[in-house]
């Protein structure tokens, strides 16, 4: 018999029972919730007279309705001025005192956007289940847990009965092999993958991220990686125990216990596909030949090299797929045949769980450090993930490196990645961001964003347009170290 | 939830690849703590020339003619038929409650993304999954003819053109049973309360890490 993929022993490592008709019912270890997807499935509970099933496997914080300015920020949830927005966190703070579910709140240190806070505290553990009403849940999967998102209802239905009602994905393999070129980055690795097998590429599987270069990368980078496996229709992303997560993890707050971790130790060492996994699909990448990528569209799919042109949909046979790209090039105001560095921004935005870690702060630092934002920049913000995050960078004299730069330096949320709080692009304005989406619509009404690394971004943010960071002097020297 | 039941239901065909799920109901709508009321902003971005916010009247925002659910044909449709990958994006539920309350109870794609998929289902919206070749004929049958219908019939995995041709569709049984019978998944797994504690013990034996409350 082949041996087992991570993810089929994460799966048989969870399964309480299998039902004849192909469903199974898995048992959920950490649950972490946010203000949004949350208040109808509390709401549910409520009217059904139901409690949460373990306290102890939730965790909450608000993160994509919390401003981002420092005035707004002092004055707590009263801060929020949008009516709306700010009864969302009120009712997640008032949800989380009456289930009795620890939180995180907006002026907690500790308090950012979910998928950074998990990790950050070792809420987030190897063999672990992890589940959030949110689809980026995915970034988890980097410490071989087995992550994704979830609706409303299963929400209510994960606090009601710690369990989720599921059908097992197939398994694919992501394997990238070889070095990366300096200046290129995670980011860079899985806009390639996505570019390759497409936003519906991985749907209906769970994907193992493989190979010399994954194993290269640190932590926040793999998370970067998992986080976009949702881009490439996948629900969950994985990547294999090994040295890195394990020193990652040492000391975090909800780590295992110094009595616990040897034996939680050696339990992690097996979470790694067998050597005999025969994987439904296999996708080979070459890290060498991965160039900074850019997104030129409306779907995370539309994606070049930064040496590259903007394509040509006259080029393309299939009628959708032209009429698709037609329609992109036309929201995001580009021609056919376009150079990418040729492509002017009004604004630069660093930020979102896919790249606001303390390794990506210091690699946008790198480049920005002793530059000057563009004059046709009208706002380069930094928004790091959580509170811990920010505290670090300020340790490290980030903060003080944009902020010379012309940036400007924010509290930890979600923020323009999603833009449900005030920070937003306005009709038609142009956005190098270091978020996940670049859907119509997603960071503004009318807004165009294109999707590059944080080094990508800081080095648009000094040039006023799209550069290719690998021809940028600065000083790589660590800028990959892990 | 409610049952599904047998239904010709009228359809409107809205011809776009990966609609995503901040297309399907924008950002601004997911402020809201209820289940309800998403209906008028459903697909807000193509549907009105202007910007939309929460809690704000309708009825008086320019409409974009152009988009196919403005089109009076189209009115009270509750089939809608799309192109692959339709709901890709975010886990948002807001998105089957936006179709659900607009009307729609049954959408037809050659594909579908993972998780709107098992958020319609939990809402009683049935997801039904054609090959392409097939999504095409009806997408050219529903355009060519006025008050074009569709008979689903989920009990025998079929959908029925006016004329009589029937397409068979895969759904797993288990999500069939629930929706047929408009059954709450949560009372479903509570059966089994037996079962989880028994697991719950041994892995917290395993794996006592896991649980900070020991
Ligand atoms: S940062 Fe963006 S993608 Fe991540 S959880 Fe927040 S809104 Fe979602």
């Amino acid at each position: 018999m082949a041996g087992q993929t991570l993810y089929d022993k994460l799966w048989a490592q969870h399964l309480v029972t299998q039902r004849d008709d192909g469903s199974a019912l898995i048992y959920i270890d950490r649950h972490l919730l946010h203000e949004v997807t949350s208040p109808q499935a509390f709401e549910g509970l409520r009217l059904a007279g139901r409690k949460p099933w373990r306290r102890d496997a939730n965790l909450a914080t608000p993160d994509h309705n919390v401003p981002t300015t420092l005035k707004e920020r002092s004055a707590g949830n009263a801060g929020i001025l949008d009516d709306v927005s700010r009864i969302q966190v009120e009712t997640l703070d008032a949800n989380c005192e009456s289930f009795d579910i620890e939180e995180f709140r907006i002026n907690d240190e500790r308090q950012g956007i979910v998928h950074v806070v998990g990790p950050e505290q070792g809420a987030t553990l190897p063999g672990m289940t992890v589940v959030c009403g949110d689809s980026h849940t995915a970034t988890h999967g980097a410490f071989a847990a087995l992550s994704h998102g979830i609706g409303t209802s299963e929400v209510e239905h994960v606090l009601a009965t710690q369990c989720l009602i599921q059908q097992k994905m197939k398994n694919m393999q992501v394997r990238v092999e070889g070095k990366l070129g300096l200046g290129v980055t995670a980011k860079d690795i899985v806009l390639a993958v996505i570019g390759r097998i497409g936003t519906a590429g991985g749907t209906g599987y769970a994907i193992e991220f493989a190979g010399s270069a994954i194993r290269d990368l640190s932590m926040e980078g793999r998370m970067t990686i998992c986080n976009m496996a949702i881009e490439a229709g996948a629900r969950v992303g994985l990547v294999a125990v090994d040295d890195t997560t394990i020193e990652y993890l040492r000391g975090r707050p909800y780590a295992p216990t110094a009595e616990q971790w040897p034996v939680a130790v050696e339990a992690w060492r097996d979470l790694v596909s067998d050597a005999d996994a025969v994987f439904d699909k296999v996708v080979e990448l070459d890290a060498a030949a991965i160039e900074p990528q850019v997104t030129w569209g409306t779907s995370p799919e539309m994606v070049v090299n930064v040496s590259a042109n903007v394509p040509d949909p006259a080029a393309v046979e299939d009628e959708t797929v032209a009429r698709g790209m037609s329609r992109a090039l036309d929201y995001m105001g580009l021609t056919a045949g376009q150079k990418i560095t040729d492509i002017q921004l009004d604004k630069v935005f660093i930020g979102s769980c896919t790249n606001s870690r303390i390794e990506d702060l210091r690699e946008a630092a790198k480049v920005v450090k002793g530059r000057k934002v563009a004059d046709n920049i009208e706002l380069a913000m930094v928004v790091p993930g959580s509170g811990l995050v920010k505290r670090l960078a300020e340790a490290e004299g980030l903060d003080k490196i944009f902020i010379e730069a012309g940036f400007e330096w924010r509290e930890p949320g979600c923020s323009m990645c999603l833009a449900m709080n005030a920070d937003k692009l306005g009709a038609g304005e142009r956005c190098a961001s270091t978020s996940n989406r670049n859907f119509e619509g997603r960071q503004g009404y009318g807004g165009r964003t294109h999707l590059v690394s944080p080094a990508m971004a800081a080095a648009a943010a000094v040039e006023g347009h799209f550069v290719d960071v690998r021809q940028y002097d600065y000083d790589r020297a660590d800028a990959m170290s892990a | 939830m409610k049952k599904f039941e047998r239904m010709q239901g009228l359809v409107a065909p809205l011809d776009r690849a990966n609609v995503d799920t901040d297309l399907i109901i924008p950002k601004q709508f997911l402020k809201s703590i209820k289940r309800t009321g998403f209906g008028p902003n459903l697909f807000d971005e193509l549907r009105y020339l202007d910007e939309g916010y929460p809690g704000q009247d309708v009825s008086s925002r320019p409409l974009n003619p152009d988009f196919v659910l403005n089109q009076p044909r189209y009115r009270g449709a509750q089939v809608l038929l799309a192109r692959r990958n339709f709901g890709c994006g975010s886990s948002r539920e807001h998105a089957p409650w936006a179709l659900d309350d607009y009307g729609f109870r049954v959408v037809i794609a050659p594909s579908f993304a993972d998780i709107f998929y098992n958020n319609s289902f939990k809402n009683g919206i049935l997801l039904i999954t054609l090959d392409e070749a097939t999504v095409d004929k009806l997408f050219r049958e529903t355009e060519a003819e006025e008050g074009y219908r569709l008979d689903i019939d989920l009990e025998g995995q079929r959908v029925i053109t006016p004329s009589g041709e029937a397409f068979a569709f895969e759904v797993d049984a288990f999500r069939k049973h629930c929706l047929l019978e408009g059954l709450d998944d949560i009372g479903l797994t509570l059966e089994q309360s037996g079962a989880i504690r028994d697991f719950e013990s041994r892995h917290r034996q395993a794996h006592p890490w896991l649980f900070r409350d020991a």
